[in-house]
């Protein structure tokens, strides 16, 4: 199981979203129900730029998404799908990582065939260990 | 070795980012030519073979990776783009025998870009998927694979007596 874990910078922007009232409830609303800035905008004593400014910062501490369907721009808590996602995505990371560790060896594997060879060329490769 | 990545989940991106000790015409090769792609593409217990590798814009190409247990997965690029030797792009996905696009599950992209750094090259590799739909279900395929190879290796343990 691979469990995704945030930065500290992640966690201070995600901290300091939540910090605010306003954000609180919209988080609460668009986890249940997606809904457009302009809605959202009506359930506030604020003006629809303010709202789109906290939604804004909701965004980027990744609480929420955003997306344009015709003139509006609707929100969702997509909170658990960015962790599934992340998630997803963290098994192709291993996938390249091991590529690249790949790419070293053939690099290495050519130029200890190259040059003379060194005293312990050991090819080891990143097996699993049994048990 | 130095490996670093960056996942983006909202725009279905992985950054890789490797440092590789080798001139950048040398480290070139390890995407230019088909016999030394093959040692790094498939994981250690599927390795990869290209028969068909056309390296020009607009070539395609088509591989199997063979499994321990002699199965094989076919897939296919469509190489977009190459400005030799800073930068290639590729469409991957997954084929028939005769390197046919199947159709299944939808195109992964990857653009790799390789600079000159003291001592070496800088490798980055951006892959990209379609949709979360698209990710769930190649992954979900890699564990059927790694199931069936776990399965495979209990039923030689168990026919070895």
């Amino acid at each position: 199981m691979v469990v995704y874990e945030l930065t500290d910078s992640e966690v201070d922007a995600m901290f300091g979203a939540l910090a605010d009232a306003t954000r609180r409830d919209i988080v609460d609303r668009v986890l249940h129900e997606n809904a457009s800035v302009s809605r959202l905008a009506e359930r506030y004593d604020m003006s629809f730029a303010a709202v789109q400014k906290h939604v804004a910062v909701l965004q980027a501490a990744g609480l929420v998404t955003k997306s344009r369907q015709g003139r509006e721009q609707i929100v969702s808590g997509n909170l658990v799908s960015i962790h599934h996602i992340q998630k997803l995505l963290s098994h192709f990371e291993a996938v390249w990582k091991q590529r690249a560790l790949q790419m070293a060896d053939v690099l290495r594997d050519d130029a200890t065939t190259e040059a003379p060879p060194s005293p312990t060329s050991s090819g080891t490769r990143a097996d699993i260990p049994h048990d | 070795m130095n490996v670093t990545t960056h996942t983006d989940p909202e725009a279905l991106t992985l950054t890789t980012t490797t440092e590789l000790a080798a001139s950048l015409e040398r480290a070139w090769q390890l995407v230019s030519d088909p016999r030394q792609l093959e040692r790094w593409w498939g994981p250690p217990e599927w390795p990869a073979t290209f028969v068909r590798y056309e390296f020009v814009p607009g070539g395609r190409a088509h591989y199997f990776m063979q499994g321990p247990d002699g199965e094989r997965m076919h897939g296919m690029w469509r190489i977009l783009s190459i400005t030799e030797p800073r930068e290639v792009s590729i469409e991957d996905e997954f084929a028939d025998d005769q390197g046919e696009p199947s159709g299944d599950i939808g195109v992964t992209t990857a653009l790799l870009t390789f600079e000159p750094i003291d001592g070496g090259t800088r490798l980055t590799i951006l892959s990209g998927f379609a949709s979360a739909e698209q990710l769930e279900e190649m992954v979900k395929m890699g564990m059927e694979e790694g199931m069936r190879e776990a399965i495979g290796q209990i039923d030689a343990l168990l026919s070895e007596d």
